[in-house]
């Protein structure tokens, strides 16, 4: 008698292991049960019907006919309930028992539905089947959806969403979407081109509760406190193995249900194909490998031998206009190698990873063209010593086209602000070199670019090379460091005219050769970004100096000094008594009064600190940022409290400075100081911003400096109250801020851009300088010492003590 | 056979980032990458004893914050100019979860 095959699950697998035993002609009575109420279709093939490109009766894989015509039994929209291992028999739902001879298992996943509040609403549902679909195709136009995850699937159903008008958020846990097969750079990329389609994409958000109105679905709500209303909620966060079945049946499972490499279950009769197994400690989420299990499920039920083998998966997102790949293990690790290569003209970013001479991962975004070719060559192990150089380029380029660092320049639009000062835009200089200016200096006149501050200088000439080809060769001018070609005043104009607001889009939009920067683009960038995008950048602290990750100056034997302000040089008993109290009880060996009128307590050992700021701050005293590329000290003298010569209270101005600068962060260092009137006791003539109070008012002065330079100030203005003085000084750092290269002090910039340049903007833009400084400064004008005793005290301590862990 | 100690969760470390692990003889610096890569080092430059858990990471290498000599976090080797080399143990991210190899906690003490 024939033998009786039962099949649990029309899915994927299943389906291509049916084909194989048919076209093969298997002698087996096959009866398909399926819990959806239709047979089997590809579902990778749901986002194309989601978004429109294909309906739903172009992705069934096999009809009524195919059934019939193989002579297979089918059972739909019925699940099985139990399995009886002994009587070789199961259950159906509807009461049905049907024995068998061989039983295989291919049940899928269940989608993951994080357990929120609120997550058994109306209107709250995952993305796995078509009744998903059918729900988002239905929500139409004008209508609002979130959908948690921004993974494959995530992306896929918000992508086919927004193509039907619908107003989509994706709310995304990670720092970049895709982070499983994406490195930042492409994540980055990936995200510019949804945002192009309409979708808000929100990273490292984490969701708190599903709120609702009349049981259906009314808002997310993050735990930051913002709520994001939507109609329906589509969670797509991950899949686990549909074990449930399997389990109560009595087979072993762990994360999937076991099967051996010829996809047998413990019970020898069983087999388990798809998305419900585990093989080698391995679960699956991609179609290639079920495939191949399904071949090994169908000849072992065949009798043949045959061997299921894991192998190396690549990646692709089904979104029109999202090109991407990702294949391998592109994590570092020791003894890679990277390889990048960076397009900004065309968007493109590919990055391989190369460990003994293979390519063991590739990263591609843009242009996935050549992804088959390079992961044949991570699937075949290429040895690929010979063709390294040019590898990157693809199989097309093996005699190899030069990266063009001009690239970027090229890809900006016409109307790219390349001249701030001037508001010249990238079209009036190509129009002008069309019109025969062929020089910086004939740019300069006919349009003033680059005639102002000059920091556009680079860019200026980039565009007379790419306009001028040949014809123009562009002056050597260092650049910022070994990642780029750019130099720092071509990166920040970068920044602001394209609106780059993260570190992985300047890397990519500014052609960076290494994938993460280094120490010296790192902290820069991290300055330029926050100082241009006070809201939209989060500072990384992982990109600063460990002075400022640390918020305290580390000293050469790895101990730390601790500087808390004292506003203007003024200090109190109780202030001092709480300085000498932390000084004994911390050991503290050195305390210092500092060139800056304060007191340094030296050696404070790096677990202390939280402790001794938490000490500190309790007697009401505040970090004094004495480690800071931003505002350092206020010095002042003793003025008309007590002087016989003051003309002005430079003491109070001296604390009212500090208390409204503090927090800033600027290219360098910056040092105030305030004398009383012209003997200058606060020698406020060498600092970086000086007032040198007079009968009539204050002078500014700016560009001091009596370190490895020695530099006297040299005269902004003079005004007649204090309230215009505070307000010239915000608006003088704000424009260092915005303008200066990293790690130039106020006098170095001023040598660049010429103090009249510096004059005529602070005195046309006072006030809007010092409304975006006073931006800022709602963010950053805080006490870090407080922030980080209350929210990371525990980054402070070692990691874990192994002490006994040996003594054992 | 490896023995691992479970040290810690990976998300301890931020990106990019370290922290430093105390053992009878001396402290380990772990290191996290850009992409969730750890590697345990000596927390000592071989330069001046700088504490490297304190410096900037970037790609697979760790620049010490006292003087700038830039380190490998796969071999431990001074890279560039620079001369000089920290011991390197066994480290992996195991479900979410950093291990570090019994046995190197017993070669430093048997050192
Ligand atoms: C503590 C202090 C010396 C003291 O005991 O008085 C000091 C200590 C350091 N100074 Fe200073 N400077 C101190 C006042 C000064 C002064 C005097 C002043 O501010 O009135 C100057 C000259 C004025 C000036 O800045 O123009 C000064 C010019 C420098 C320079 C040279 C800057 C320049 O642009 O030429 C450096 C190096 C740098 O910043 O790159 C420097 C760097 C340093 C560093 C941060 C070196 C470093 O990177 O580790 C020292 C940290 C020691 C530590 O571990 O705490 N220090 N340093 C003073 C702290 C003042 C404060 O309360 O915050
Ligand atoms: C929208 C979407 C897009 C995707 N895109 C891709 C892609 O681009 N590339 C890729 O490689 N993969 C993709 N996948 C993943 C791929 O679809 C799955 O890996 C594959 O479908 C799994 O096949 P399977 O046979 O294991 O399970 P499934 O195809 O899920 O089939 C399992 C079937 O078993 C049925 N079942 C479960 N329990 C019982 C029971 N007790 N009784 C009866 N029937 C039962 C279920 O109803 C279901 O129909 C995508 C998935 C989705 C949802
Ligand atoms: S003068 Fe030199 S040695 Fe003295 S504190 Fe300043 S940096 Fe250190
Ligand atoms: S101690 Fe590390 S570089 Fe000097």
């Amino acid at each position: 008698m024939t033998k009786k095959l039962i099949v649990i699950g029309a899915g994927m697998a299943t389906g291509r292991m049916l084909e194989t035993l048919v076209e093969a002609g298997a002698e087996y009575d096959i009866t398909l049960i399926n819990g959806e109420p239709r047979g089997n279709y590809n579902r990778i093939m749901l986002s194309p019907v989601l978004s429109g490109e294909k309906t739903y009766a172009e992705i069934i894989t096999h009809d009524d006919a195919w059934y019939t015509e193989a002579n297979i039994t089918t059972r739909f929209g019925c699940f099985v309930d139990t399995v009886d291992r002994d009587a070789k028999t199961v259950k159906l739902h509807n009461g049905e028992v049907l024995p068998y001879d061989k039983l295989v298992f291919g049940t899928g996943s269940n989608p993951f539905m994080i357990p929120l509040p609120g997550h058994d609403l109306d209107g709250v549902i995952a993305y796995r089947d078509l009744e998903d679909t059918q729900r988002m195709m239905d929500l139409g136009p004008d209508h609002k959806c979130v959908v948690i995850g921004g993974g494959l699937l995530g992306l896929e159903a918000a992508a086919g969403m927004a193509a039907r008008g619908v107003d989509v958020t994706v709310v995304h846990i990670m720092g970049h979407l895709m982070e499983r097969q994406l490195d930042e750079a492409a994540g980055y990329l990936l995200r510019r081109a949804l945002l192009d389609k309409g979708i808000t994409v929100k990273c490292s958000a984490n969701s708190s509760e599903i709120l609702g109105e009349d049981g259906h679905v009314r808002a997310l709500l993050l735990d930051d406190g913002t709520e994001l209303p939507c109609d329906l909620l589509v969670m797509a966060v991950g899949i686990r193995p549909n074990v449930k079945l399997a389990q109560d049946a009595g087979l072993a499972v762990g994360k999937g249900i076991h099967v051996d490499d010829q996809m047998l279950t413990s019970d020898a009769n069983i087999l388990a194909v798809g998305e419900c197994v585990e093989h080698d400690g391995a679960i699956f989420g991609l179609v290639a490998p079920l495939y191949d299990q399904a071949k090994v499920a169908a000849q072992t039920l065949m009798e043949q031998p045959a061997i299921f083998v894991q192998k190396e998966l690549s990646t692709k997102l089904k979104v029109t206009g999202c090109d991407l790949f990702s294949a391998g293990d592109f994590a570092d690790g020791e003894g890679r190698e990277d390889i990048v290569f960076r397009d900004p003209a065309r968007g493109v970013y590919r990055r391989l990873v190369i460990m003994d001479n293979m390519v063991i991962g590739a990263v591609m975004y843009g242009d996935t063209a050549d992804s088959n070719w390079f992961f044949g060559l991570i699937r075949d192990k290429t040895d690929i010593s010979d063709m390294r150089d040019t590898l990157i380029f693809g199989p097309a380029y093996q005699g190899g086209t030069p990266l063009d660092p001009l690239a970027a320049v090229a890809a900006l639009p016409r109307d790219a602000e390349i001249c701030g000062c001037n508001g010249i835009c990238k079209g009036q200089i190509e129009d002008a070199i069309a019109a025969g200016a062929s020089d910086l200096g004939a740019i300069k006149a006919t349009t003033k670019a680059s005639a102002s501050c000059g920091t556009c200088t680079g860019l200026v000439e980039q565009v007379l090379a790419v306009t001028l080809g040949d014809d123009f060769i562009i002056p050597a001018a260092a650049s910022m460091c070994g990642c780029t070609d750019m130099t720092h005043e071509d990166v920040r104009r970068m920044i602001k005219s394209q609106r780059l607001t993260s570190m992985p889009a300047v890397w990519q939009e500014c052609g960076w050769k290494t994938p993460d920067g280094c120490p010296s683009c790192r902290p820069a960038l991290n300055f330029y970004l926050l100082a241009d995008w006070p809201l939209e950048y989060q500072d990384d602290p992982q990109s600063r100096f460990i002075n400022e990750r640390k918020h305290a100056n580390i000293q050469k034997d790895g101990t730390y000094s601790v500087v808390p302000r004292m506003w203007g040089g003024i200090t109190t008993p109780s202030e001092l008594r709480a300085i000498a109290d932390a000084a004994d009880k911390y050991m503290v060996p050195t305390v210092k009064v500092t060139g800056g009128q304060r007191i340094d307590l030296l050696g404070v050992k790096g677990e202390d600190l939280p402790a001794i700021w938490s000490d500190l701050n309790a007697a009401g005293m505040v970090s004094g940022y004495a480690y800071s590329k931003g505002l350092r000290t206020v010095k002042t003298c003793v003025g008309t409290d007590h002087c016989r010569f003051g003309t002005q209270d430079s003491t109070g101005l001296g604390i009212k400075l500090e208390k409204t600068l503090h927090g800033a962060w600027t290219p360098h260092k910056l040092k105030l100081g305030v004398s009383g009137c012209p003997r200058n006791c606060a020698e406020a003539t060498c600092k970086d911003i000086g007032i040198v109070c007079v009968d009539s008012g204050y002078q500014i002065s700016i560009g001091g400096a009596a370190g490895m330079d020695v530099k006297e100030t040299e005269l902004l203005c003079q005004v007649p109250t204090e309230e215009d003085a505070i307000l010239v000084i915000k608006a003088i750092t704000q424009l260092y801020r915005e303008n200066a290269k990293y790690l130039d002090r106020i006098y170095k910039w001023m040598a660049k851009v010429g103090l009249d340049w510096i004059k005529d903007r602070v005195a046309a833009e006072r006030d809007a300088l010092v409304e975006r400084f006073e931006l800022s400064q709602t963010i950053y004008r805080h006490d870090p010492w407080a922030d980080h005793v209350q929210k990371q005290a525990d980054r402070y301590q070692p990691l874990a003590n192994l002490s006994l862990e040996a003594a054992e | 056979m490896t023995d691992w100690i479970d040290i810690a969760p990976l998300e301890d470390i931020p990106p990019r980032g370290a922290r430093m692990i105390k053992t009878p003889l001396g402290c380990v610096a772990v290191f996290r990458t850009a992409d969730d890569q750890v590697f345990a080092l000596d927390n000592a430059c071989p330069h001046k004893a700088g504490p490297l858990a304190e410096g900037i990471v970037h790609g697979t290498s760790v620049t010490c914050p006292l003087h700038n000599w830039v380190i490998s976090l796969e071999t431990g080797e001074a890279q560039g100019a620079d001369e000089g080399r920290v011991a390197t143990y066994p480290a992996r991210v195991d479900g979410g979860r950093i291990l570090l190899d019994r046995t190197f906690l017993q070669a430093r003490s048997a050192a």
